[in-house]
């Protein structure tokens, strides 16, 4: 056990799986990077460095560089996973899905179905999501409700790098295709992470925080938010139980729904787009399988309706914070 | 015989800089011949060999072909009757590509499919009863009735499914070959696909990515002459061929009339793939006796024009007019095939339409492997 970053984990998790499994395979645009390029190879080991030193140890027949061919190549890694392989492929930013959807919604997600429970699809797609690099408004968004919309993906949103490591293994080792979101703002963040390999099953939310007065959901950075407004709730006298999906899809909608029977008071916290988005989803479980225990109206913190601005000025108020959180749990208390 | 080669490029003339000028032109090319469907060319007959096959080869290569022909000319019936749910889109006409290229596989070997799908998986060795059930929507199909004539797929046939979506097939089929090419079972990779998916951004990205990753994979452009509704005269800009070319590929257009020439293709390609050499484009013209989907009503096509192509360009016909002339087989060991092969696909609808539907329960399985 020792600190390693966001980064390190996902890396280690890939690299432990790498050396157990030979059908596991790495491929993505710069994974290593430098291919057919006259300076290092490896030379960037994705654009975050999460692929770094995949390459040397594994050669190039298990860490593939693409083209900038996003259909060409999510569908070639939905291909060998339904031949026998265990891609692992990076879709860089989850952006770029725009050009990619049909491989992942209309192939990967549909074929055990479409075929009568034959196909086996052991695919992960890693992409990067998420505002505050002053990215803009196109590399910066949180499609998951889009993925989890679909049935037949899994859907994984990771907040801390112990949570990274155990369920990226876990996502290799799964037989269905899973969406693996990594929020770009975490990989520098440091966490006890174990050296040996681990698993973390999906559909079993984490408990970050617990208390009686409200139960705070919320996913991927937006964690760390929802636990610092819980801390300072604290001091001034509110609890509150934090609640860390970790997976979207399936989702451990017992946690959710056993804890507001508890506190009766419901506040949602979600970086995607405020239609259709996680909150949304939640917020009608809730008020579906638990109005009678609600005591107010559930408040769901979002980003407003727009595209993610490039401004620091902007998307700093674009983001939900730590005191928008506070001031919607207070809605709650009223 | 037909080589593959480094392509020639007919008719694809490639703009070349004028030094003068410094500016692209290009030479003006002579409009495309008005041609209703592609009709089979006599004088090719002479350079493909049909002497190779041994007698067992030829009547399992035309039985086949006869299964197709049987098999869609039934479906076809059946639909018109109202006993078949949803759209089906029929490969009759076709038969000597699907069953030309895949007389090269083995089990080792994957192929993805189209919409229209229904000759590859026969050739690829499908259950005719599975896919007969599966397309009356019947709990007997090889998908369990939940995939109906669009999405029949058998994995453990290399059949990697027919798909919905144009251009759906040839990334798929990338990593099939990567798949094989990586595990090193010496296995190969076929996109069949049309004029069509041609002009899909999946199929120029898969020949990129399959001549990057120089893969054992082979993408079979089988152009009937319509999109649906439109002309390739009109939406396939340049060649086929021209296309490969740009990609660095080897590409030959066949005679997709000619099972041998088909099967020549094939060979080559198939060939090319094991031994390492990467990617091949074959590019088959031939036609299509149905609409795009049953009950298109083809207003689109010209007078008289699938009657003809049925008289002059049927691949079958063909098939037995070089066996018997060459005296490699007897008209009655071909009429036996004939008789033989209608009785089956007879007593698969007799099955299909009797068998059970799913149970309702199975609407909620399927969906993950677990969650």
């Amino acid at each position: 056990m020792s600190k390693k970053s966001f980064r390190t984990a996902i890396n280690e998790a890939m690299a432990q799986e790498m050396r157990r499994d030979p059908r596991v395979i790495v491929m993505g645009e710069d994974v290593a990077g430098g291919q057919g390029a006259p300076g290092d190879d490896d030379a960037w080991g994705g654009p975050m460095g999460v692929t770094k030193g995949l390459q040397p140890e594994f050669g190039r027949d298990r860490v593939l560089d693409t083209p900038i061919t996003e259909s060409g190549f999510i569908g070639a890694a939905v291909g060998a996973a339904a031949t026998g392989l265990r891609p692992i492929a990076d879709l860089m930013f989850v952006d770029f899905m725009g050009v990619c959807f049909d491989q992942i919604f209309n192939q990967a997600a549909k074929f055990r179905y479409m075929f009568g429970g034959k196909a086996v699809t052991p695919v992960v797609i890693r992409t990067m999501f998420g505002a505050g690099f002053r990215a803009a408004s196109q590399h910066s968004q949180c499609l998951y409700p889009l993925f989890t919309h679909i049935p037949g993906l899994k859907v994984v949103v990771p907040s801390n790098a112990y949570d990274a490591k155990g369920l990226m293994i876990q996502a290799i080792r799964d037989d269905d295709p899973v969406i693996f979101f990594e929020h770009k703002m975490l990989y520098d963040d440091m966490d006890e992470v174990p050296d040996e390999s681990y698993t973390i099953p999906f559909g079993e939310a984490n408990l970050t925080r617990e208390g009686k007065d409200v139960t705070i959901v919320a996913l991927g950075r937006m964690v760390k938010m929802a636990n610092e407004a819980a801390d300072l709730l604290k001091k001034q006298g509110v609890s509150c139980t934090v609640i860390d999906p970790r997976t979207i899809s399936p989702m451990d909608t017992d946690s959710i729904l056993e804890s507001v029977e508890d506190t009766g008071r419901l506040v949602v916290v979600d970086e995607a787009h405020p239609r259709c988005n996680i909150a949304t989803d939640i917020s009608a479980l809730v008020a579906q399988e638990a109005f009678g225990a609600l005591k107010a109206a559930i408040q769901m913190v979002t980003p407003p309706h727009t595209p993610v601005p490039f401004s620091p000025a902007l998307e700093d108020i674009y983001i939900p914070n730590t005191a928008k959180i506070i001031e919607a749990v207070r809605k709650t208390m009223r | 015989m037909l080589p593959i080669m480094e392509p020639p490029r007919p008719g694809c003339k490639p703009p070349v800089m004028d030094a003068t000028e410094n500016r692209f032109t290009e030479e003006a090319s002579a409009p495309a011949e008005a041609v209703l469907g592609y009709v089979y060319d006599e004088q090719k007959q002479g350079e493909t060999a049909a002497m190779q096959f041994n007698r067992e080869q030829l009547l399992e290569a035309y039985r086949k072909m006869r299964t197709i022909r049987e098999f869609e000319d039934r479906v076809h019936i059946e639909f018109s009757a109202g006993g078949i749910p949803g759209f089906v889109h029929l490969y009759a006409g076709e038969e000597a590509s699907a069953i030309g290229v895949c007389m090269n596989l083995d089990d080792r070997d994957k192929i993805a499919s189209t919409h229209r799908g229904h000759g590859h998986c026969i050739a690829k060795g499908c259950d005719v009863d599975g896919m007969m059930a599966e397309i009356f929507g019947k709990d007997a199909g090889l998908c369990g009735g939940k995939g109906g004539s669009m999405h029949i797929a058998d994995l453990e046939k290399g059949m990697m499914g027919a798909n919905g979506i144009v251009g759906g097939g040839p990334p798929l089929i990338c990593g099939a070959a990567l798949t094989a090419k990586t595990l090193k079972t010496g296995g190969v990779a076929v996109a069949f696909y049309g004029d069509g998916a041609s002009n899909q951004g999946t199929t120029m990205e898969s020949l990129n990515l399959a001549k990057a990753w120089n893969l054992p994979a082979i993408f079979v452009v089988e152009d009937n002459g319509y999109a649906e509704s439109t002309s390739s005269n009109w939406s396939v800009s340049g060649t086929q061929l021209g296309r490969a070319a740009g990609f660095g590929i080897p590409a030959v257009q066949v005679d997709g009339l000619d099972f041998f020439a088909m099967y020549e293709a094939g060979k080559e390609a198939v060939a090319r793939a094991r031994n390492g050499g990467g990617p091949s484009l074959i590019h088959a013209k031939l036609n299509r006796y149905y609409g795009h989907f049953e009950g298109d009503a083809m207003t689109y096509r010209g007078a008289g024009e699938v009657e003809r192509l049925r008289v002059e360009a049927d691949p079958l016909t063909f098939f037995r007019k070089r066996v018997t002339e060459a005296g490699l087989l007897e008209h009655s060991q071909l009429d036996e095939i004939d008789t033989t092969v209608k009785a089956e696909i007879d007593e698969s609808v007799v099955k299909a339409k009797a068998g059970p539907m799913p149970l309702a329960a199975k609407l909620l399985t399927d969906v993950y492997v677990s969650y």
